[in-house]
């Protein structure tokens, strides 16, 4: 019994095929959960948005937050340090950009574009280098030329408006997903 | 068989390959051309499932094990709300490991009760046999290590209760039983110590059942895999290639298998679970009715059939160990029950028994039948099961070997229609 | 099959009957149905916002449910209150807080402080630990409600028995000091005084408040809080078995035409002697 095998698929092999790519499918459908699982889970994202209170911080003081595992800086700056902030051109700067979550990534690294309410400047406190926390500049304890931070780490220093003027730190200290939610209140991310 | 490699690498890099690491070769040997009866039934699918089911288990315990915390005070907490309720998918994965045990030990009985049936223990095949019942008893083990995890009411009672039976040692030397229960423990009591133990053990010996089954599977291939007949397999004519007729065999049962593990994951995921072990362990409140998973419900039955701690606890290694000596026990020269016409009414009197065990051990210790005027204490039942597994195995497999007359045995594997019997 | 639960209801009442003469055996739960129940059940959500209520303005004065954030009452399945509504709800609790800036828990009046709850806040215990609770209580402790309707057998009919089987004790039988009659409970003597009356809770949609109503909610309510994913797993669960249907049919397909060809195939099958004959 002679029957000679043909070249194209017959309909025996289009059901060993479609059987094949079900089986596939379902293996694929079956993966996901198991790669879902190691995607921060329910209790790890309720903490992602914190609510900070920004009462009681004076001008020319920064408190730390803690947000997603980071500190979060935020900094009541003075009418002084606004306005020297604003005076930088932004060709000076090392890293151009704003660095600024809610604004377009092309966006300048403005004085205004830092810190949409200018006396507010709400800042990761990683050093964009090798993620140390910078140490925070006062009047009493200056640190660094340009009055914001120093990295104690490897030299990094930051201005009042976080942006990086001297390195190894290539780009400015991120501006997180934040909005005013009062008038001294603020949710970040 | 043995030493019958065919397979031949057809391209440059196979062919590279096969000369420093012949993998292609052994996989070609064990799972393409591998000569397999051609008339394998549908009992005979479950090994390949056992297979999938270990490795479920041990994926889907990976897994846990990446949110699970092995700690007293937050083991509960780790399971019924990191897991359950925040991990993305985290119930699925736990209710699919939760069942996935059941599952495993469903497949390994009826997988044994074949091997009864069909006489694949006796010679050659008693190696294969003998891994298994090591298989089985690390599964045992598993299991047992397993449902501790989640520090439920029954987690604990349960672990108290069967990590205690060492205690009968007391009787045979003075303070052993004691030092090897506090040394198991950690402590004086089931706790922090021994949770921790138990989640490494946990972890561990699926690996080990891992490596004796792939021993078990070279033991196998040695011979050659029995079949419903029991008869030697003579030649190609008896044989089929493994791929694609066992690979489409086994790949559809083992989805029907699947789809019945599905209907109970998604729909009845606590029907083999017990309502107590949803209640934090507590070392100061027993609850009342402290029982094992169902698939170690025949061996409960036996333990508590004795009233002397010391003789149940010998009973319940003397269970386990008989099944070492099946391949000697049996001395009938017809390997399957196909053709032994006494030996299977007595192995479906066996199952039975089986049967009635396990729904003995899921009783309370004092529970009994009321039929009309008369009592009749359950325990009484689980010892005449008890006798019957005994008698079964020591009594009554070298007995009806000698004195059984089989039935005619078919010519060959290939030869066609013998009437089923 | 039309028959099987007016059946089952006789039978079940004749065995209820029968034991509840048995006083130290519990009368058997009622058996009930619920809308979860089933392949295709889902959680009712008027009852889930209303067993939420119960739990509010009755149960929490003992029973703690610590595994439930206040985020699960904005999350699908669940008892569909919007994020914002989840958001005031959480705000209206006070949760222990934090040291304050001179390490303090505790305020002048050896309060402890708090501050309100957000959505990742779970629902706070109404005893600060176990001793507080039984002593509350009279010693007994009023176990965590999170996974009470799977903790029990009998699960929600069990739980709704409970609440509805505070019934007068018969003729004879002896209440325990301190303790309460309630025909489902094991022993008869349960430490919680009776929970729902007749207009506990003034439901806003406007259900009659009876302790049949209260009782279906509260059970409802918890059911949810025992089994979140319920919704989520019978979803899934439906196309997982669906696609399994349909692969095991193209397996079964693709093995009869391994092992017994096609068409053509089938006069070489049947000639005798062929390899491929069933035995």
């Amino acid at each position: 019994m002679a029957i000679a095998a043909s070249p194209e698929p017959t309909r025996r092999d289009f059901l060993y095929i479609a059987t094949g790519a079900a089986a596939t499918v379902g293996a694929a459908f079956a993966a996901w959960p198991f790669l879902d699982q190691m995607n921060p889970s329910s209790a790890v994202l309720a903490m992602a948005s914190i609510e900070v209170s920004l009462a009681g911080i004076e001008p020319g003081q920064q408190v730390v937050f803690k947000w997603r595992g980071h500190p979060l800086f935020v900094r009541r700056r003075t009418p002084k340090e606004i306005a020297q902030s604003r005076a930088v051109p932004v060709s000076e700067l090392i890293d151009p950009l704003a660095e600024n979550a809610n604004l377009p990534d092309s966006a300048p690294a403005t004085d205004a574009n830092r810190a949409t309410k200018p006396e507010w400047l709400v800042v990761v406190g990683v050093c964009t280098h090798l993620g140390c926390t910078p140490t925070v500049s006062t009047p009493q304890n200056p640190q660094g030329d340009y009055g914001g931070w120093l990295c104690h780490c490897h030299g990094s220093q930051y201005d009042v408006a976080g942006r990086v003027r001297k390195g190894p730190a290539p780009r400015n200290l991120a501006v997180p997903v934040y909005a005013f939610t009062g008038p001294n209140k603020i949710k970040v991310g | 068989m043995a030493g019958q490699s065919t397979y031949v690498p057809k391209t440059g890099f196979t062919r590279w390959l096969d000369a420093r690491l012949p993998i292609l070769r052994l996989v070609s040997d064990t799972l393409t051309t591998y000569p397999t009866p051609k008339n394998l039934n549908f009992w005979y699918t479950f090994g390949g499932i056992l297979a999938f089911m270990l490795g479920v288990q041990i994926v889907t315990g990976i897994v846990l094990a990446m949110h699970y915390v092995p700690s007293a005070d937050l083991a509960f907490q780790s399971v019924e709300q990191r897991i359950m309720r925040e991990v993305n998918y985290g119930w699925l994965i736990r209710y699919i490991h939760a069942n996935g045990a059941s599952m495993f030990f469903l497949a390994v009985y009826i997988h044994i009760f074949r091997g009864l049936y069909y006489g694949s223990y006796k010679a050659p095949r008693e190696v294969i046999w003998l891994l298994g019942v090591l298989i089985y008893i690390l599964m045992m083990a598993t299991a047992f290590f397993g449902y501790v995890l989640p520090w439920g009411q029954m987690s604990f009672w349960g672990a108290t209760v069967i990590t205690s039976l060492f205690s009968a040692l007391d009787q045979v030397i003075p303070h052993l039983g004691s030092a090897i229960t506090t040394w198991l423990w950690g402590d004086f009591a089931v706790g922090d110590a021994t949770l921790n133990r138990f989640f490494s053990l946990h972890y561990l010996v699926p690996f080990i059942i891992a490596g004796v089954v792939a021993l078990h599977i070279w033991a196998l291939h040695v011979p050659g895999n029995n079949n419903p007949l029991g008869i030697d397999v003579k030649g190609p004519q008896d044989t089929v290639p493994f791929h694609p007729y066992y690979t489409v065999k086994d790949a559809f049962y083992l989805a029907l298998f699947v789809l019945v593990y599905a209907a109970i994951v998604f729909y009845a995921p606590n029907f083999f679970g017990n309502p107590d072990n949803y209640i934090q362990a507590n070392p100061l409140v027993t609850p009342t009715d402290i029982v094992p998973e169902w698939y170690l419900l025949p061996f409960y039955a036996m333990l508590r059939s004795v009233p002397q701690k010391l003789i149940g606890v010998l009973v319940l290694v003397a269970s386990l160990a008989t099944l070492v000596f099946v391949p000697w026990l049996d001395t009938s020269k017809t390997r399957s029950c196909r053709f032994r016409p006494i030996m299977k009414q007595l192995f479906w009197l066996f199952a039975a028994d089986c049967v009635l065990l396990g729904y003995v051990g899921a009783q309370t210790a004092d529970a009994a039948w009321h039929l009309g005027d008369i009592t009749l204490p359950l325990v009484w039942l689980a010892r005449l099961g008890t006798l019957y597994y005994f008698a079964f195995f020591w009594v009554l497999m070298p007995l009806i070997g000698w004195f059984e007359r089989a039935k005619p045995l078919p010519e060959s594997i290939a030869q066609p229609v013998l009437a089923k019997v | 099959m039309r028959f099987a639960f007016p059946l089952a209801g006789v039978v079940l009442s004749l065995m209820g009957i029968a034991v509840a003469q048995d006083l130290s055996q519990p009368v058997p739960p009622k058996p009930m149905n619920w809308s979860f129940e089933g392949p295709f059940g889902t959680y009712d959500r008027g009852a889930l916002q209303r067993g939420f209520q119960v739990y509010k303005e009755v149960c929490s004065a003992c029973h703690s449910l610590n595994m439930v954030a206040f985020s699960d009452l904005a999350a699908p399945g669940g008892p569909g209150f919007s994020e914002a509504q989840a958001k005031v709800i959480a705000a209206g609790y006070k949760i222990p807080a934090e040291p304050n800036d001179r390490g303090e828990i505790f305020d002048a009046n050896g309060n402890r402080l708090t501050r309100p709850g957000v959505l990742a806040d779970h629902f706070p215990p109404p005893f600060a630990n176990e001793q507080a609770a039984r002593a509350a209580n009279g010693g007994a402790l009023p176990p965590d409600l999170s996974l009470i309707v799977k903790a029990r057998e009998g699960g929600p009919d069990y739980v709704y028995s409970i609440l509805t089987g505070f019934v007068k004790p018969p003729h004879g039988f002896k209440v325990q000091e301190g303790k309460y009659y309630n025909e489902h409970f094991a022993g008869r003597n349960i430490s919680m005084p009776p929970p729902l009356n007749n207009g506990s809770v003034t439901f806003s949609d406007g259900t009659p408040s009876t302790i049949d109503n209260e009782a279906r909610s509260i059970v409802t309510f918890l059911a949810w809080a025992s089994e979140p994913n319920l919704e989520a797993r019978h979803s899934i669960g439906l196309q997982v078995i669906a696609f399994l249907v349909l692969l095991c049919g193209l397996l079964f397909l693709s093995y009869r035409r391994i092992w017994h060809g096609g068409r053509q195939d089938a006069a070489a099958r049947d000639r005798p002697g062929s390899t491929t004959e069933k035995h």
